[in-house]
């Protein structure tokens, strides 16, 4: 009994100790990146790397949940003759939760997990403590650019998954379904509203992009150096962060709806 | 660097795709408004206002013409509404304003019907004449009691 408390408790303190050391990483980080020079090809290739090669999966994903809601939200509204309401719904699901949230869980497993492996790998080859023979910090060399990039792209992502969304129950509704194309964007246009909903997406998108750098970046760095390491800390990262996501994603709702 | 520079160009573009969606989804679809100031500004005070709500249209036959920007009480407990039109709108001072609904059970919204006189209305003026929204309730209650409509016996 008392030997299963005491267990409990270490455990609980290591996770708050994990939480701690993340934290003041996540601190570093910031004072990295506010210390000249700003690594701009590094930046510039985690851009191309986290955000222009998830373009496809993004694109793809949202027409595809588009197509979906468009579907699903026409046979339940035509129920109560409510169809004409279809853009107010695919809109408002879209831009407040699908949008940020779907994009966050899959730049999670598309970039999130790329970064854990390369920054475990370079902890697992020592190229991070050659960097720091060299006199050259590696969170400022390696983890700052990543970091700042996927934190830099995933607004972008998410406004372009709500885009694409929107046209997806576009094509859905009115080409096949045959509403009106006119109706189906004015209810959109005139149910979302900017500092409701399209500034909620967007602060969403900000945290969940924060999280996401945070997490990815740390598990990458503070990974054992071996093979299974890295492949621990890899599933970690997806795991950690999808929670942190939907948790995060549930917070940011019932204190925008106070 | 051929490889280099080609890679800045598609980030460039995909950064700039993705600030375009985004304003797209401010502007148009938020309807949020950067030119805010210079339209004309108009007030309308009703009885009810039913579910007329901040960003409902305001037509005239029809044709959207602003949009309702703030409703308020007044003084006398009336909803005070604030309509923002279309800068260059010639309107009579003796037009009216109605709170109209869309189909049934569709969105409200302001319908201005224009006057007869020459005098036009400037920024800032009340509407002389207003006609509440139609309250589905109190209509469903007056044909049941039969209240109001001339039936009865």
């Amino acid at each position: 009994m008392r030997r299963g408390l005491s267990n409990l408790g270490a455990a609980t303190l290591r996770q708050i100790e994990e939480l701690g050391r993340m934290i003041r990483f996540g601190g570093r980080i910031v004072m990295a990146a506010g210390r000249p020079p700003f690594r701009w090809r590094s930046f510039m290739a985690a851009v191309y790397d986290s955000g222009l090669l998830s373009v496809a999966l993004i694109c793809a994903a949202g027409l595809t949940v588009g197509f979906v809601l468009g579907l699903q939200l026409y046979n339940t509204l035509v129920r109560f003759g409510a169809e004409d309401s279809l853009g107010t719904a695919v809109g408002l699901s879209l831009i407040r939760e699908l949008g940020p949230v779907l994009t966050g869980l899959l730049v999670t497993g598309r970039a999130g997990s790329a970064i854990t492996a390369e920054i475990g790998a370079m902890r697992t080859g020592q190229q991070l403590d050659g960097l720091r023979m060299m006199a050259i910090d590696p969170i400022h060399f390696v983890v700052m650019p990543r970091a700042m990039a996927v934190f830099f792209v995933l607004p972008l992502l998410s406004a372009l998954f709500v885009a694409l969304g929107i046209f997806g129950a576009y094509l859905m509704g009115v080409e096949v379904l045959g509403l009106d194309g006119g109706t189906y964007l004015a209810s959109l246009e005139a149910a979302v509203e900017f500092d409701t909903d399209v500034l909620q997406s967007l602060v969403k998108s900000v945290v969940f992009g924060v999280l996401l750098a945070l997490i990815a970046t740390w598990r990458g760095y503070s990974c054992e150096p071996h093979s299974a390491g890295v492949s621990r800390a890899t599933t970690s990262t997806v795991v950690t962060a999808s929670i942190a996501i939907l948790l995060a994603d549930y917070l940011l709702t019932a204190l925008w709806s106070l | 660097m051929q490889s280099n520079s080609n890679r800045d160009l598609a980030v460039g573009v995909f950064v700039l795709l993705g600030l375009g969606v985004i304003a797209y989804l401010s502007l148009q679809v938020g309807g949020l408004s950067l030119r805010e100031p210079g339209g004309l500004v108009l007030f309308a005070t009703f009885d009810d206002i039913g579910g007329l709500s901040p960003r409902s249209s305001v037509r005239i036959g029809g044709v959207k013409v602003g949009r309702v920007e703030s409703i308020d009480l007044d003084d006398d407990l009336r909803a005070r509404v604030r309509l923002n039109l279309a800068r260059d709108l010639e309107l009579s001072v003796d037009t009216a304003a109605a709170i109209r609904t869309s189909g049934l059970l569709g969105d409200q919204f302001v319908a201005l019907e224009p006057g007869a006189e020459d005098e036009l209305l400037v920024t800032g003026e009340d509407f002389a004449f207003t006609e509440s929204a139609i309250n589905l309730d109190k209509l469903i209650g007056s044909v049941v009691h039969g209240e109001g409509l001339g039936g009865g016996d």
